[in-house]
């Protein structure tokens, strides 16, 4: 079992995260977080999805993802190869006797304090998934009170990009090999039952 | 995802004005054709319009309130409509129709129940690859999630179960949504996609302009195979030497069995053909071992079993051919040839792994392996074949006839199969009934053995005879089914006997639950627990009046001596569906056998005999 980070960029169409995520749970995949959003393309939107799955079975979900019909693209990002990042906002426990201490926390993981209360502070972090678990940890002491977390993102490092090129020829043999360098998914990629 | 917003979809709409049109799948008008002008119409008309220009000739369908308006049009339509008994009914005979012509078959239901009727066949024709579209009514748009009358989320339920779904939102998509339902069900793997509309949407005012611009940006099916992998894949099938051809229902699909019986006669290898593949290959030919397997023949079980390489052809590894994953066929080398490319490596490791159409697989392999002879790479086969034949000689498909002088449901399938011959369409339900039609019938063309394979769904045979039948109405198509499924189904009888498709059953009346039954008798220690379904006992219901009563004729055989002038009797009759109840022994049972969770060298030829277990202990 190991993390993989995967980017997949999906039509802007309804339905389609429906289709994304439930074919994780039917195949028997839990997913460790999801993002969605829309890309440079207004057209095209983009599903990062980190699951903790061993190769062949990663293999095995990635060919089926590559199947649903509104899948343009997927892309295993490597963490070293990328940048990652997730969003945290947690409501920390922090009255007068403490709080220069829970500041101090904040200051050193470059945090920001985004609400005060008499009684606590809202922080605000991004980060890589290794990162906020380290400040949640130097946190829980002063008392986690409330916390949230978006899924993680991801992007490649160096100038190439991952793009879709969506084409109007629905039966043209594959063209989709990714522009960003991915670590392989097998031979398939980029084409379709 | 967000809903598009309205500039967005200009964005796509400009977009898609500018593209060139996409030729709009398999009847529809190519691609150089002009577009027809915009003609005012409403969704309904539009999408009658739609079913038109893509050559469709039949559908299968009940109305009601949702899809209702879609019915007015189609009673002027050129697309011939069958009104089923039950929409279960509509989906397996669009299946039917499908499976016999290779077309993509249509099926009409309204929204709620008519659509959940679907469910079924959906699925059934997602587990074989059928190529399917189902087409239902909505509830209005602005009733949509509200719990309105006959509201179900169909879209939501058939996720899992179609290779695509479809919500029209606007009157305008209609043309472009039918056309890449056609193209989605017909190409690449094929399979069932539904079109869900709206009542609202059916009812607008809209234009109609044919062909539409496909936008199916994400869908691109490998079809032309890696040169390199079949190049491969060829020096292992002329250097092997106990190669073995698994033919799968993809071969079918794709019709590619001319060329499978060059490459089979170019390499010498021996092949065998599955469940869903039965036709593929003639039973005639010297080199068929038969079907692999559960209840496959000995000797094809054997082949996979010791083969050095397995060339597996449209074929997916399915749990009911290889028994248990560790222990089978564990010294062969496997080269795989798929159009899905998820199905390669998904149960068994690929060392050749093949994406493409098997049409043309097969068509480079030949040529591959022609290149191959040619520079004089072959293996003798000899030693292979005289083990296989030895098998085959000690281990043939037959049947013990029974003390008590009870028909054998062997003797009837076989019987049925030499008389009616070779160009019948045989229709199978699922059961002991199904193993033996699969076993006992010499299927020698393709699209003449119709079943239910990945879904086991009883009930299938009925409607997807009168599928068949619809589609091929010269061809004599014989419904094949158990006591138990004929049960869940009959009803279409009404259909085909009202709108003249004269098919005909055989039911193999066995009295129960005949393939459950068998499991009882061999692994629950003859506790039948609820398989007796009184079709013996107490006759109930009685076959022949059922038949009469739905329109048919009704016959009844039940000794060894009437089979021959009974089939000969319903083939007499053409202008009716006809019934025959073959009262038959309930002790029958099917053999070979591979008992699930066992490892395929465990195969029984009969009850307590392992023919290969035995080999090697010796
Ligand atoms: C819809 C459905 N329900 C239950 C089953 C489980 N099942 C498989 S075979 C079988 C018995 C079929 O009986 P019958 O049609 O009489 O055929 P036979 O085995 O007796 O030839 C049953 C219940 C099934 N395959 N499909
Ligand atoms: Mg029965």
């Amino acid at each position: 079992m190991s993390r993989h980070t995967l980017s997949v960029l999906v039509e802007n169409k309804p339905g389609v995260l429906a289709r994304v995520a439930g074919l994780f749970s039917r195949r028997g995949f839990n997913i460790d977080s999801l993002a969605v959003g829309e890309t440079e393309s207004k057209e095209v939107s983009r599903i990062t999805i980190v699951v903790n799955v061993a190769d062949s079975p990663l293999e095995q979900v990635t060919k089926q993802l590559n199947k649903l019909v509104n899948v343009l693209k997927i892309v295993e990002l490597d963490p070293a190869e990328s940048v990652q990042r997730e969003l945290l906002l947690v409501k920390v426990r922090a009255e007068r006797a403490v709080r220069a201490q829970v500041m101090e926390t904040v200051n050193l993981f470059r945090a920001r304090v985004v609400d005060v209360a008499p009684d606590t502070l809202t922080i605000e972090a991004t980060g890589t998934t290794d990162k906020l678990d380290a400040l949640l940890r130097d946190l829980e002491p002063f008392g986690i009170k409330e916390m949230v977390q978006s899924g993680l993102v991801a992007i490649g490092r160096g100038s190439r990009s991952i793009t879709a090129t969506p084409t109007t020829t629905p039966t043209a043999t594959p063209t989709a090999t990714p522009t960003y360098a991915p670590t392989s998914l097998g031979p398939s990629r980029g084409s379709h039952q | 995802m967000a809903r598009p917003t309205p500039q967005l979809l200009a964005q796509r709409a400009a977009k898609r004005a500018s593209a060139d049109p996409v030729a709009p799948g398999p009847g529809g008008p190519r691609g150089g054709a002009p577009a027809s002008p915009q003609t005012p119409v409403t969704g309904s008309v539009s999408l009658v319009k739609s079913l038109e220009a893509l050559g469709v000739e039949v559908a299968f369908g009940i109305p009601g309130g949702a899809i209702l308006p879609a019915y007015d049009p189609l009673m002027d339509s050129s697309v011939r409509h069958v009104l089923v008994r039950h929409e279960q009914g509509a989906g397996h005979a669009a299946t039917g129709y499908a499976q016999a012509t290779g077309r993509v078959g249509v099926c009409i239901a309204t929204s709620g129940p008519g659509a959940t009727n679907l469910v079924t066949p959906l699925t059934d024709a997602y587990m074989d690859s059928v190529p399917v579209v189902a087409i239902t009514g909505q509830v209005p748009s602005g009733a949509i999630g509200s719990d309105a009358f006959q509201e179900a989320d169909i879209g939501g339920i058939t996720l899992p179960i179609t290779k695509h779904n479809y919500l029209v939102q606007t009157p305008g998509e209609i043309p472009r949504v039918l056309a890449e339902a056609f193209h989605l069900a017909s190409t690449g793997r094929p399979g069932p996609v539904l079109v869900d509309i709206p009542k609202d949407v059916l009812q607008a005012a809209t234009t109609f302009a044919w062909p539409p611009v496909m936008d199916l940006a994400g869908y691109r099916p490998t079809l032309h195979p890696h040169g390199k992998q079949i190049a491969a894949a060829a020096r292992l099938l002329t250097s092997a030497a106990r190669p073995i051809l698994y033919v799968g229902g993809g071969v079918l699909k794709a019709g590619a069995t001319e060329g499978l019986r060059r490459l089979a006669e170019l390499t010498g290898a021996p092949v065998t053909t599955t469940l869903m593949a039965r036709g593929a290959f003639p039973d005639s030919h010297r080199q068929h071992l038969g079907m692999p397997g559960m209840h496959g023949t000995v000797t094809a079980v054997s082949g996979l079993q010791k083969a050095d390489l397995i060339v597996a052809l449209g074929a997916r590894f399915d749990d009911r051919v290889t028994g248990r994953l560790d222990s089978f066929a564990p010294g062969a080398m496997v080269v795989h040839a798929d159009i899905d490319p998820a199905e390669i490596g998904k149960n068994r490791h690929a060392d050749v792994p093949i994406v493409g159409d098997a049409r043309h697989v097969i068509d480079e392999l030949i040529a591959a392996v022609e290149a191959e002879h040619a520079a004089g790479r072959r293996t003798d086969l000899s030693a292979w074949w005289a083990y296989l034949d030895d098998l085959r000689e000690r281990y043939p498909l037959g049947w013990e006839e029974h003390a008590d002088g009870t028909l054998a449901p062997q003797h009837v399938i076989k019987r049925l199969g030499e008389i009616v011959g070779p160009s019948g369409i045989y229709v199978a339900g699922v059961g002991q009934h199904q193993m033996w039609a699969s076993q006992f019938i010499s299927y020698e063309q393709p699209g003449t053995w119709l079943n239910s394979g990945g879904l086991g769904t009883m009930g299938y045979a009925v409607p997807a005879a009168m599928g068949a039948k619809v589609a091929r109405p010269d061809a004599s198509v014989w419904a094949i089914d158990g006591d138990g499924c004929f049960q869940m189904t009959n009803q279409e009888l009404a259909t085909c006997a009202l709108d003249g498709i004269p098919i005909k059953v055989a039911v193999i009346n066995n009295g129960s639950l005949g393939m459950v039954r068998q499991w009882q008798t061999l692994f629950y220690a003859e506790r039948y627990s609820n398989t007796d379904l009184g079709t013996h006992k107490q006759r109930v219901p009685d076959f022949v009046k059922l038949a009469e009563a739905l329109g048919c004729v009704g016959l009844r055989c039940e000794s060894a001596e009437d089979v021959d002038a009974t089939i000969a009797a319903a083939m007499a009759v053409n202008d009716a569906p006809v019934v025959v109840d073959f009262v038959v022994g309930r002790d029958a049972m099917v053999w070979p056998m591979v008992a699930a969770g066992t490892g395929n060298d465990e195969i029984m030829s009969a009850r307590g005999v392992r023919p290969i277990f035995d080999d090697d202990d010796a």
